[in-house]
């Protein structure tokens, strides 16, 4: 305990240098315009721009820099979702749909400027409580998970996956199947084992297989843009200046609803570590609160508990979602994921022993999180009215220009045109796989963590001998594959329970 | 009378459903296709290569003949729109041109290719007067060219106009 509290301190020294400041600032900024803009999010903002720090990474202290650049537009996206949930009904981020039931109400009631204080504040809460408790409980996992081995790393793995059937809103089937074609897309090009081609149909572009990224930039970046514009070209939104009276009297009546952050909070955390994911977190933290709240009927009307309540966890997931990232290798949302597939470019090994051999690295990152929450809360609390008139840029200017974006950083993953391609088919199936309500974060999951799951599950079978008894040979990884297998037939449980009802 | 043709249902979620289903069949069993031809089976050397995605392929094929089932099932009273014929027209005159905006890639580079296509949605779609039009879409190349190329020094496809100007 008292050694975590000399690493934190320590990482607050790696952190506090010019450089790594202005990172953080420039990734807040960046952040929240990616998290306003329709078509850029976390997850493929933060690929995009992954590329970028492929030479930054190269110098000694970098790669610290990178992922303190990396992680604040992640932090700063979570923070513009809200800018546009609540002025123009248009949820930026999946995570801030739950956003708009009260915050757009509040708007029109022209009290937008308190529904933005008390939707930053209570997200600043959220990733606040989750950053304590990465502080505190990531050594831990950490200590724990040191010795693992590939049948314990594979249950985690099935744990991770198990818990998307478990808890995904969509059909399990459908959830299923998005799963299991990112393993497939994943296992195409090299079999990391024996080096034999697959799936590549002789064809020299797939050799190397497909890069989630690309499949990131495509499923969440153009296919969100297709989406967008079944809604039409125009954005028509409330204007909106916090002033310091305003944010002063949403304090004030902030503590009123501890009860609610509380509560948010601790759902939040929950679902960023167990992989469920910020946006069902803010769903159900938004119908827990409704259903305990006092004046639970007034909810959906324009009342700030309904703001605080979905901002809070969406925030707590979202960052307690680096938590399995960084001690077990196993990201807990799309961007977890993508910031761990920059740490396997960067040549760092995501995992246990991360805790043990780049000390100044994990530091680092942790107290950039409690620094880059605070510089994001001034940010947003300060420019609001200029992120906003970002969404006054008429969609026939801002769509094409996100459009190359995306093509640029498709193409700066692998320097291939082939990427390219593949960007717009992903584009097309991201769109029809939303439309269809199959859910994408499984999929992408599956596509960074294949090879890994795979090895794990090979060399797991090897041990044994190909006896799947391996993965119940201890009281540990029973215990997770239990878990795991229990989530699994989750679904068909409760529709049991309902059946007999 | 045209309002009503707008809101015309292209495809209906059906439809859609069962095409999305019958595509990741179509692909499980390729999947399954291929590991069969690596060798799916435990070998000398323990698991062969197409072990694992051999199962991925039945896996998904069962659970994507569940989804097409469910969506042969589906009402014609649930059977709601997935796409209205406007709607579907605004996605393809974004998707069309993006499609010719990537094969462009190949051939102009990357710079002409986005001012081309900058330039043809705010005329198109945006109806500008022709020297914004310029304006924003050189401008945004030009300023993509100084932050990659200059900046942080990553190459991006360039075609003859770049060579011309002794840029590539």
């Amino acid at each position: 305990m008292i050694d975590d509290l000399q690493s934190l301190m320590h990482g607050f020294a790696v952190v506090l240098t010019l450089k790594n400041l202005g990172l953080m600032m420039l990734g807040v900024i960046l952040g929240v315009i990616i998290g306003v803009l329709p078509g850029l999010g976390g997850a493929n903002g933060v690929a995009i721009l992954l590329p970028l720090t492929f030479s930054m990474a190269q110098t000694p202290g970098g790669q610290t820099s990178a992922i303190i650049l990396l992680s604040c537009i992640y932090w700063g996206a979570l923070f513009g979702g809200a800018i546009t949930s609540i002025l123009f009904n248009i949820p930026g981020e999946p995570w801030s749909v739950a956003t708009t039931f009260d915050g757009y109400p509040l708007a029109q009631k022209g009290r937008a400027g308190a529904a933005l204080t008390a939707s930053f504040t209570s997200s600043f809460v959220g990733a606040l409580i989750a950053v304590l408790v990465i502080s505190f409980l990531a050594p831990v996992v950490a200590n724990f998970a040191l010795e693992f081995g590939p049948p314990e790393f594979f249950a985690v793995y099935l744990l991770t996956f198990c818990a998307f059937v478990g808890m995904s809103k969509e059909s399990p089937f459908k959830t299923i199947t998005a799963m299991m074609v990112g393993f497939a897309l994943a296992s195409v090009g090299t079999d990391p084992v024996t080096g034999t081609l697959r799936l590549t149909f002789g064809t020299t572009a797939l050799l190397t297989g497909f890069d989630f990224l690309v499949a990131v930039i495509g499923l969440f970046g153009l296919g969100e843009i297709l989406l967008t514009l079944e809604e039409g070209l125009a954005f028509k939104g409330a204007s909106a200046r916090i002033d310091l009276r305003v944010v002063l009297e949403t304090w004030k009546e902030l503590p009123r609803y501890w009860v609610t952050s509380l509560r948010s909070a601790g759902v939040g955390c929950f679902m960023g570590i167990v992989p469920g994911g910020a946006t069902p977190a803010s769903f159900m933290s938004y119908g827990v609160a409704r259903r305990f709240s006092r004046n639970g009927d007034k909810f959906g009307t324009g009342v700030v508990e309904g703001v605080v309540a979905p901002e809070t966890a969406a925030h707590a997931a979202g960052t307690s979602a680096l938590l399995p990232m960084i001690t077990l290798g196993v990201p807990g949302s799309p961007t977890a994921a993508v910031l761990l597939g920059g740490l396997l470019i960067w040549g760092l090994q995501p995992g246990p022993l991360l805790f043990v051999e780049q000390k100044d690295f994990v530091w680092g990152l942790i107290a950039s999180m409690y620094l880059g929450n605070i510089a994001g809360l001034i940010v947003v609390l300060t420019c609001v009215p200029l992120f906003a008139a970002i969404l006054r840029i008429p969609f026939s200017v801002i769509a094409p220009i996100i459009i190359v974006v995306c093509a640029i950083g498709a193409y700066t993953v692998d320097n291939t045109t082939f990427d390219v391609y593949m960007m717009v088919v992903f584009g097309v199936a991201g769109y029809m796989l939303k439309k269809l309500s199959y859910p994408l974060a499984p999929l992408v999951l599956a596509i960074v963590l294949g090879h890994n799951a795979e090895a794990s599950f090979r060399q797991a079978m090897l041990v044994s001998q190909g006896d799947l008894t391996v993965f119940f040979a201890n009281k540990l990884v029973g215990t997770l594959t239990g878990l795991a297998l229990f989530l699994l037939f989750w679904p068909l449980v409760s529709w049991l329970i309902r059946r007999l009802r | 009378m045209s309002e009503e043709r707008q809101t015309r249902p292209a495809f209906r979620y059906k439809t859609a459903e069962l095409v999305m289903a019958g595509f990741f069949i179509a692909l499980g069993l390729i999947v399954i296709y291929d590991s069969l031809r690596l060798g799916a089976t435990w070998g000398e050397n323990g698991p062969r290569p197409g072990y694992f995605p051999f199962y991925l392929g039945v896996l998904i094929c069962l659970s994507s003949a569940v989804t097409f089932l469910r969506g042969l099932l589906i009402r014609p009273e649930k059977n709601g729109t997935f796409v209205e014929v406007a709607q579907l027209k605004l996605v393809m005159a974004v998707l069309v041109p993006t499609i010719v905006y990537v094969v462009l890639v190949g051939w102009l580079g990357i710079y002409v290719a986005s001012a081309l296509y900058v330039a043809l949605f705010m005329r198109w779609l945006g109806k500008y007067p022709w020297w914004l039009v310029a304006l924003v879409s050189i401008g945004n190349s030009v300023a993509f060219f100084l932050i990659f190329e200059v900046w942080f020094l990553v190459p991006l496809p360039k075609g003859p106009l770049e060579v011309m100007l002794g840029l590539a």
